[in-house]
């Protein structure tokens, strides 16, 4: 259930001076879980090829804004939003827009590692699959260069008919990242990738990402500032549902512009 | 508050151990009672009905005679009921598992479907019987047919189905689903690749449930006319039939003292039918049992 705002016509927004495109345009975006408004009024533009982070405490909606980038918020069937969040340049809540179309480009890796009841192979595969890839040739190969990109294939490699279950917390993480890799996504949305994993995990996760940004522009929901810090090149600040300030990440570190992203980077609050 | 003396202490710690162990007795009496009945049943089936149990007994056709007589028609009859049930309730309940837990938009006219499917679980099978007659028989012109019998005993079954299959379906975590829909997976494809394959075990189990309820159902079918003595095996969908429950049912209200042995000769086979497709539904469970 989308209803849209009308489109500003005569209000030119200033353009800052940008040496990347966008992927994705926010603007003015509102949304409501049935009477509750979980998100007020955010606009901002995602860099192509960028790692942005997004912080803020619990319940800021941080992960309710990357779960509406690719529209799986709407999978709480009482979701309403407002304005408008353009993919190359096609507003997504478009009536005639293919959320499937979305998805297959705008891939999404999980707060919990949420592999399928199937062997490595088949967790890999799964997606090429359902986009219609049959012959084995093509999905060997696929599933190969997925694990490799996802820094999964030496650990793997022997055994990738065996039940994804057996594999480690980390390492199911490392396969849902390149579960979704096999789909060429453009854009990858990670909701606290690494919140569930022990810190030597979440070591090889983050060296992951950062390998992961020549390739594609990811977003990256974290409760941990330090995480945002290390891997991001621009960073969000949520709080209760607006967006407090976006900046270049080490601007936003440093020197923020607000005086509640400082409070809450220093640690008074959060 | 003062603290209880050392005596006081120990006057009631052994007056909650002795409470305990009341309980604990009064609850094994409870448990030991089912049990009770049940050998009961079973001691007096099987001392009355072994004499009679032999191969000719599954070979015969009914006959005037008890010691000629025998349960072939019932026991081929209620496999033809089964196949018709199963294919018809089978398929229409998990299809509207399916739509209830996948499709159907949460709202008021969904939650009164669902309402009165589980009401539906409910309702005695003398009512789907009388259902069965009207609509059946005399609507649609199925005659006292095994199509008939079929068809009502479906109608019986259904809500059960239903139930069983959408608990199924819920218990497949959203993670799973979520992460299908991520990749651009239609509906449809997260149902048929993820989905059901994770439900199917449980559906499998609930169906053969309800199947073995259908089996040693009686009441529906005597209203919709199932046969009490038949003397040849039915030929199409639309032949008349009998089914074990009702064959025995019949024995058991005939003079003589040889029928009822008879008779309990025939809920032995009932019995090892239900026994071998409970067993069926309990492997079915334990194999493919999933952990997430």
């Amino acid at each position: 259930m989308t209803t849209l705002a009308k489109p500003v016509v005569n209000k030119q927004v200033e353009k800052k001076p940008m040496e990347k495109n966008s992927v994705f345009e926010v603007t003015n975006l509102n949304l409501w879980y049935g009477a509750d408004q979980a998100l007020y009024d955010i606009t901002m533009n995602i860099a192509e090829n960028e790692i942005t982070a997004i912080i803020g405490p619990s319940g800021c909606g941080k992960s309710t804004f990357i779960k509406t980038l690719n529209r799986m918020v709407e999978m709480v069937p009482i979701v309403k939003t407002s304005g408008s969040i353009k993919y190359n340049e096609e507003n997504i809540f478009d009536s005639g827009y293919s959320v499937e179309d979305l998805r297959t480009k705008v891939g999404m890796v999980f707060q919990k590692p949420n592999p399928f009841p199937k062997s490595i192979y088949d967790n890999v595969a799964y997606g090429p699959r359902i986009h219609g890839i049959k012959k084995k040739k093509d999905l060997d190969i696929i599933v190969e260069k997925s694990l490799k990109d996802a820094a999964l294939w030496e650990e793997v490699k022997d055994r990738l008919g065996e039940n994804a279950y057996g594999l480690s917390g980390g390492q199911q993480q490392r396969l849902c990242i390149a579960r979704c890799l096999a789909i060429e996504p453009d854009v990858i949305l990670m909701d606290e990738p690494t919140s569930a994993l022990d810190p030597i995990s979440t070591l090889k996760v983050e060296e992951l990402v950062q390998n992961l940004r020549e390739k594609y522009s990811i977003v990256i929901v974290t409760h941990n500032m330090q995480q945002a810090a290390r891997i991001s090149d621009k960073t969000a600040f949520f709080l209760n549902g607006e967006l407090v300030e976006f900046s270049d990440t080490n601007h936003l570190f440093s020197n923020p512009d607000d005086k509640r992203t400082e409070d809450y980077i220093t640690g008074r609050f959060g | 508050m003062s603290i209880p003396n050392q005596v006081d202490m120990y006057k009631r710690r052994k007056r909650r151990t002795a409470k305990n162990k009341l309980f604990h007795a009064l609850f094994f009496a409870a448990t030991t009672i089912g049990l009770i009945v049940l050998v009961m049943l079973i001691y007096r089936v099987l001392s009355q009905g072994m004499g009679s149990l032999s191969w000719d007994f599954i070979r015969n056709f009914a006959a005037p005679y008890p010691e000629e007589a025998g349960l072939l028609a019932g026991i081929i009859g209620s496999l033809y009921l089964m196949v018709i049930v199963a294919l018809c309730s089978i398929i229409i309940g998990i299809a509207t598992a399916i739509y209830l837990e996948e499709y159907a938009k949460k709202g008021r006219l969904t939650s009164f479907i669902q309402m009165n499917i589980q009401n539906l679980a409910g309702v005695p099978s003398v009512v789907f019987g009388l259902l069965g007659l009207t609509f059946f028989v005399y609507v649609l012109d199925f005659g006292y047919s095994l199509l008939t019998g079929g068809l009502t005993m479906s109608l019986l079954v259904l809500p059960i189905i239903v139930v069983a299959s959408q608990e199924a379906l819920r218990s497949v975590p959203g993670e799973l689903k979520e992460a299908s829909a991520a990749m651009g997976a239609s509906k449809w494809q997260t149902i048929f690749r993820v989905i059901l394959p994770a439900a199917l075990p449980g559906m499998v189990t609930g169906s053969i449930l309800a199947l073995s309820r259908a089996i040693g159902e009686t009441a529906p079918l005597l209203i919709v006319g199932a046969a009490t003595a038949i003397y040849s095996l039915p030929d199409s969908a639309l032949d008349s039939y009998t089914v074990m429950p009702i064959q025995i049912y019949s024995w058991i209200s005939k003079p003589g003292d040889e029928w009822p042995l008879l008779a309990a000769a025939g809920i032995i086979i009932l019995l090892i039918i239900l026994l071998i497709m409970n067993a069926i539904a309990v492997y079915i469970r334990n194999k493919f049992q999933r952990r997430y």
